[in-house]
């Protein structure tokens, strides 16, 4: 990331920074199609047979975890290969504090993120005295390490078995089905983390991120602690994954070692790259991409899963380094100037 | 004390194999600065390669040379078209399109090959060298000897030739490489296709003993990562101690220590990457990098 | 440009949202899925995904992934079903569709594939779900929906012996009775044995060992030294040698595939460890035994309960040669000899002997029909073993027999287990 060498950002890089965004469009319409795409969210599991509505609720899930990922990797420039282990921890909390201590599954929503932050932050003090490659070997081990370890501790977490939770039962008052009130619970949650991650960016915070991603060294010359702020923008993202993983806990009701290898590590990564690095609606099409690709490719070759994911996501790297949400982007502003 | 013994010849094999891997991890470093999260997987395809030559009816010592060439050109080829457009681009892009390239190559294979295991034929001979009650298995050995002539050709190449000059130039710093008339495009090229070379060498050392399928590297990768940040990733020797002490670590973690145990051992890798990396980033071999702004 | 992205979102988002529809009634009721009813003396029973010339299953295997060497059982199932419907219209007069997706062996995508299949392709009911992770993320939803989970493709006892979950039912004999025939066998051959077991740190590995534990109580058989693996560890040699330490005179290979033929080689080379060497079913399948080389794994101890096409004293089996000529017929690309397509078969022939004894052609009757076998024969299974259920008794097959390998094939010998008899039935 050092070197003199780099000057133009807009070519490869993957996160360049995104400060046209008033420019062209005006900020009501912004309004507009947020308030219209929250409309469509609600309006949806009225009109969709519940297992759509079930495909949507982990397309959420899978968006909250992309959106702590791109905390780290679009916005602080550092690489996690090992985020699939914080959602596991926040599915493990919520789960051990549902099935061995009789916790209202709501309050472990707090709970479970508070654990994934800590664990992020212990992890995130030597973590990031490492530069970029060096963090992606360390959190690959980490990922690695995480399967056997939840097995050696058969008593709390119910070993390779698994752990089987009863499913979240929605309130009389609300007359949703269970499939619309977990999907309620899971765009609740998305709301709150991206709004709260939007504010988080707008911060200090969010600046100094930033300019340590853009130019490292600048930005220490400039007098922002960099192992401070990189370490807070790992324990961020990694309490986002744990918020997923306990809505993962609520939805699928049921968490095994076996379900949080590094395959899921590598396919978080792999849908922020497609969605969309450094930006608030990349995650989401992040998460579309990891829910509906692979069904839908399996249809082709059985093996066709895995070729179409490597496949997109060079070729994302390549034509589009902002992802899916870049190049609706260039698309759309394409028009008014056709205009 | 034989017991022993034989728990740390075990790991030296083990070591043995990962250093294999991590030498080729060591050699595209040199060349070209980045980490190759796919180079376990292209290690795999080409032994599929060589395991289809045989299945053609080729004998073994005809198709391993015809392996390494194909794997040469095969490195260069995908340095060529994938690599080239993201070159001098951040870190953070390099790496995620070596990701993109370890799951094409992981699910291609699968498609081609399926997942049924494969046979591979051992070039060494069976048996095993029996000395004071503790046996080291004459493929153990081969594996050993193999690596040593590679990381000895290696350190030839690096320290020796004039490639190995440039290469390091380019490594170093591209832009000052150009300007001196090093052809940096070609330099990274070869890079990729010495690499995926060594990286057949090692599949095809480890299939015999790991038998070939498509998730056979995978595991092996993360003592490989291990065994180049011990020893430094600038630093063949280093590469090879790196692995032999990963390997040995491992196994007698495994086997002496009760809480580890067989089932924890995997973090031992990562023990030894986080604990490199804050005490000697720069490895036991390797040379601190002192980066100008 | 962040702007564009969400109004992209938002229309996909409406786009679908205009396309699905779901009954605005039935949905504050928790959405039965459009399911229908029988009349008649089967008066209110689910006939969802059956007609009268119709039967639509779905299963979810690892087509994809580590795993995925079992994707071969779902094209042995499709090629019965195939010529069934060809040459003997079918079912009992219905038309089998057969569904396959894929998990990855991916717990939450299994539920995914789960309720893709019941919700939107509504089929009759899942014709196995593969693997202990996956079956059990999706056997809540199952048996809330009342949809038939039938043969999972698992050997766990938890499908027999919970009672929450009657709508769930295995068919392979379970990992413990697996265990309690090789604990039989060597209390009657080797009756100090001290074995030395490599198991997988899975459900299933546990299972098996802590059953062979508990069948060999009390007996002279021990168990002396145990190691464990990882599926994600490259190798099980150093496990192997840890094994090879304790001198036991017999190795339990508890393993999947890959990691069978590793401990079959390596304990092929260690020529000072000579144990007598039983390696469990989910590697006994030939193709793991040859990459080590047939002169390696002379005198390996296994157990079977379905023909093997490898062995030639089935060559002249009536069911094995209508397999072999269907397969070819039907699945052309496929190698009859690969025996993941023979339990494919062997299942798709059980499950079309349980639906033509149910009395109802509907979800309950499947589920009242696996439940009440009694000593159904199925040409694919070894001669002498059945399936046999109950209100009790929720495995469908409990017998094996013991095999050796010899020469380039296994070789069954003694008589037919059955572990019913020989331990009493299983409990929890």
């Amino acid at each position: 990331m050092s070197g003199p060498t780099k000057v133009d950002d807009t070519t490869a890089a993957p996160a360049p920074a995104r400060k046209r965004r008033s420019g062209t469009i005006p900020a009501r319409w912004r309004w507009i199609a947020l308030a219209l795409l929250l409309a469509a969210a609600v309006y949806a599991p009225f009109q969709l047979v519940p297992f759509h509505v079930f495909q949507l609720t982990m397309v959420l899930v899978y968006a909250v975890a992309l959106l702590g990922l791109n905390l780290l990797v679009g916005h602080a420039g550092q690489i996690s290969l090992g985020h699939g282990a914080f959602f596991a921890i926040g599915a493990y909390t919520s789960a051990v504090l549902v099935d061995r201590l009789d916790v209202p599954y709501l309050l472990t929503l707090p709970l479970a993120a508070a654990v994934a932050f800590l664990v992020g932050f212990g992890l995130g003090v030597p973590a990031m005295r490492l530069r970029g490659l060096y963090l992606a070997l360390v959190t690959l081990a980490i990922a690695i390490f995480l399967v056997p370890l939840l097995k050696r501790f058969e008593e709390l977490t119910g070993g390779s078995m698994g752990l089987t939770l009863p499913k979240p039962v929605p309130p009389a008052w609300s007359g949703l089905a269970e499939d619309q009130w977990l999907y309620f619970l899971a765009l609740g949650v998305a709301v709150l983390a991206f709004l709260v991650a939007a504010s988080l960016l707008r911060s200090r915070v969010g600046r100094a991120l930033h300019a340590v991603r853009d130019n490292e060294i600048a930005a220490e010359v400039m007098g922002v602690r960099l192992s401070s702020y990189k370490t807070l923008a790992f324990a961020w993202s990694a309490m986002f994954a744990g918020v997923a993983g306990c809505v993962y806990t609520w939805v699928i009701g049921f968490v095994s070692p076996d379900s949080f290898t590094v395959n899921l590590s590598i396919t978080l990564l792999a849908g922020l790259v497609v969605g969309g690095l450094g930006s608030l609606s990349g995650p989401v099409l992040g998460g579309l991409f990891v829910m509906f690709v692979p069904s839908i490719s399996q249809d082709i070759n059985d093996a066709a899963p895995g070729v179409i994911f490597g496949l997109l996501i060079i070729l994302v790297m390549y034509v589009a380094p902002q992802g899916l949400a870049g190049l609706a982007g260039r698309l759309i502003k394409k028009i008014p100037r056709k205009e | 004390m034989a017991g022993f013994l034989q728990q740390v010849v075990q790991g030296l094999g083990a070591g043995a194999i990962y250093a294999s891997l991590a030498l080729a991890l060591v050699l595209i470093y040199q060349f070209t600065g980045i980490v190759n999260f796919a180079q376990g997987e292209l290690a795999m395809f080409s032994t599929y390669v060589a395991w289809q030559c045989m299945a053609a009816g080729l004998p073994f010592w005809v198709a391993l040379p015809l392996t390494l060439v194909v794997s040469f050109a095969g490195g260069m080829l995908i340095e060529r078209v994938i690599i080239r457009p993201v070159e001098g681009a951040p870190e953070l892009t390099i790496v995620i399109v070596t990701v993109g390239l370890f799951i094409f190559v992981n699910a291609a294979a699968g498609w081609i090959w399926t997942f049924l295991i494969k046979d591979f034929p051992n070039p060494f001979p069976g048996g095993a060298l029996e000395l004071g009650g503790v046996s080291l298995s004459f493929s153990t050995l081969g594996v050993l000897g193999v690596v040593a002539l590679v990381m000895g050709l290696l350190y030839l190449l690096f320290q020796h030739t004039k490639i190995g000059l440039g290469m390091r130039a380019v490594a170093a710093n591209p832009a000052s490489a150009r300007l001196v008339g090093i052809r940096v495009g070609w330099t990274l090229a070869l890079g990729w296709g010495l690499a995926a070379t060594v990286g057949a060498v090692s599949g095809v050392l480890v299939a015999p003993l790991l038998f070939l399928e498509p998730n056979m590297m995978a595991g092996v990768l993360i003592y490989a990562f291990a065994a180049a940040t011990l020893g430094g990733f600038d630093s063949p020797l280093g590469a090879v101690v790196g692995g032999l002490v990963v390997g040995v670590a491992e196994t007698l973690a495994g086997a002496y220590v009760g809480f580890i145990g067989s089932d924890l051992k995997v973090g031992v890798p990562l023990v030894i990457i986080l604990g490199v990396l804050l005490l000697r980033p720069q490895g036991l071999f390797g040379r601190a990098a002192v980066e100008r702004a | 440009m962040r702007v564009s992205a969400i109004g992209c979102t938002a229309l996909l988002l409406l786009a679908v949202a205009a396309c699905g529809g779901r009954d605005t009634g039935e949905a504050a009721g928790g959405g039965t899925g459009g399911g229908t009813a029988a009349s008649g003396q089967c008066a209110g029973q689910q006939t969802t995904g059956i007609t009268d010339t119709s039967i639509k299953l779905g299963g979810i295997y690892p087509l994809s992934g580590p795993a995925s060497a079992y994707g071969d059982i779902p094209k042995g199932i499709k090629a019965y079903f195939d010529y069934v419907n060809a040459e003997q219209n079918g079912i009992g007069g219905r038309k089998v569709e057969f569904v396959v997706r894929d998990d990855g062996y991916q717990p939450p995508k299994a539920v995914e594939e789960a309720r893709r299949l019941v919700e939107q392709e509504e089929v009759f009911a899942l014709f196995q779900t593969l693997g202990t992770p996956s079956t059990t993320a999706v056997w809540d939803y199952t048996n809330q929906r009342k949809v038939p989970q039938i043969f999972v493709a698992t050997g766990a006892s938890q499908w027999g012996t919970d009672t929450s979950h009657p709508w769930t039912i295995g068919w392979q004999p379970n990992y413990v009775s697996e265990s309690r025939v090789y604990a039989q066998y060597l209390k009657k051959e080797k009756p100090d044995a001290k074995v030395a077991v490599l198991y997988q740190n899975d459900d299933f590995g546990k299972d098996l060992l802590n059953g062979f534990k508990r069948a060999t109580d009390g007996s002279q058989v021990q168990v002396v030294a145990e190691q464990s693996y990882e599926v994600s560890d490259p190798s099980v040699d150093p496990q192997m040698r840890n094994l090879a330490e304790s001198k036991a005179d017999v190795f339990l290979n508890v393993t999947t595939p890959k990691f069978g033929s590793q401990a079959l080689a390596a304990d092929a080379k260690n020529t000072s460890w000579n144990p007598l060497h039983i390696v469990n079913n989910v590697a006994a399948s030939v193709t793991v035994l040859q990459p080590v080389g047939f002169e390696n794994v002379q005198g390996v101890v296994s157990s079977t309960y379905y023909k093997d096409p490898n062995d030639p004293i089935w060559a002249d089996d009536a069911e094995m040669k209508l397999y072999r000529q269907k397969m070819e017929q039907y699945a052309p690309g496929a190698d009859p000899n690969v025996p993941y397509h023979a339990f494919g078969w062997a299942v798709a022939s059980s499950f079309h002997k349980a639906m033509d004894a149910a009395a109802c052609p509907t979800r309950e009757g499947l589920r009242d029909s696996v439940r009440n076998l009694q000593n159904v024969q199925v040409d694919m299974l070894l001669p002498g073993v059945t399936m046999q259920t109950g209100q009790d008794d929720g495995f469908p097959i409990e017998s094996m027999q013991l095999m050796q390998f010899k020469g380039e094939r296994w070789e069954l010998f003694g008589d037919v287990i059955d572990t019913r008899k020989e331990f009493g039935p299983l409990t929890n």
